[in-house]
């Protein structure tokens, strides 16, 4: 995986990029079965490595197929990407133990999920739809609103090059 | 792609499976791993790559623009609809133990259906998105 991020960030073209990206997300997608999210890990696989690398590649027939060289050095983002990770890491350290059953998080409503007086053996199922049902109707307008939003950007260009779309 | 044999027999013969995987995962969320939103995407990843291999204007005659823009919808209004029954069965705004006389079936009941309207718009939205970047090029050349 690591290996796939440095030849991402060090090749100038753009669909052995794209390539690369679809490869890191299969690798991300095994990455969550070993952790036991096989939920994530199949829309990782669908959407990451799937559906987003077919989007790409049609942008990519829109575009040129080399990156421009960028203006300066990107020694500034560098580093401010690097002082994230380190704030990042340096804040994991103070998280529980991997899978350690006395986390907090574990302790809270976690049980009462696991117990499931609403009888669904698949606790990602009941949590998303059932206990969370308020989340998952949010989220469900906010994938709608992106469609909608693509097709009011998309549409109106189209027309506005003369085509025959309603 | 589309004059290229093994992909298209391929395509043929994994396509069905694709599709049938799509609404196992949807019927089986309750149980095993998945649920809404990886059905829609992983239907939508079907037809993207029949799509693909077949040409555009042919997946659009199977899954037509219109009913699309209308999946986008249906999806919320159905997860919002199952919201509502709640409501007018004398629950809460996504109550699902109002929904059947057994409240654990009531449940499940509320789980499906929220579930499907999950999917549909899952699906609607990639579908869109994919048909919209994709008829964009084919003005100015190249086919998908």
């Amino acid at each position: 995986m690591l290996m796939a991020v440095i030849v991402l960030a060090r090749t100038r073209n753009l669909f052995a990029v794209i390539v690369l990206s679809g490869i890191y997300s299969f690798l991300m997608a095994t990455l969550l079965v070993a952790l036991d999210a096989v939920d994530v890990a199949m829309t990782e696989a669908a959407v990451g490595a799937g559906v987003s690398t077919v989007l790409l590649l049609g942008a990519l027939r829109l575009c040129r197929s080399e990156e421009a060289k960028p203006a300066h050095r990107p020694w500034l983002p560098l580093a401010l990407s690097l002082a994230t990770a380190a704030l990042l890491i340096y804040g994991a350290l103070g998280l529980p133990d991997f899978a350690d059953p006395e986390a907090p998080i574990h302790r809270h409503v976690a049980p009462r999920y696991l117990e499931n007086e609403i009888d669904v053996p698949n606790v990602v199922t009941a949590v998303l739809a059932s206990f969370r049902g308020y989340d998952t109707l949010g989220e469900t307008t906010v994938v709608f609103t992106a469609g909608a939003g693509i097709i009011a950007l998309l549409r109106r260009r189209k027309s506005k090059r003369g085509g025959d779309e309603k | 792609m589309k004059n290229d044999l093994v992909l298209r027999v391929v395509g043929k013969l994994l396509i069905p499976f694709i599709l049938l995987f799509a609404v196992y995962v949807q019927f089986h969320g309750d149980f095993g791993p998945g649920g809404g939103f990886q059905a829609g995407t992983i239907f939508a990843a079907g037809i993207v790559f029949h799509a693909l291999i077949f040409g555009l204007e042919r997946a659009r005659k199977v899954v037509p623009d219109a009913l699309v823009e209308a999946m986008l919808a249906a999806g919320v209004l159905l997860y919002a609809g199952v919201g509502v029954a709640g409501l007018l069965l004398g629950g809460n705004f996504l109550d699902y133990f109002v929904l059947d006389a057994d409240p654990i079936h009531g449940q499940h009941r509320g789980i499906f259906w929220v579930e499907a309207g999950v999917a549909v718009t899952v699906c609607g939205v990639m579908l869109k998105i994919f048909y919209m970047f994709a008829s964009r090029g084919d003005g100015s050349g190249g086919g998908a």
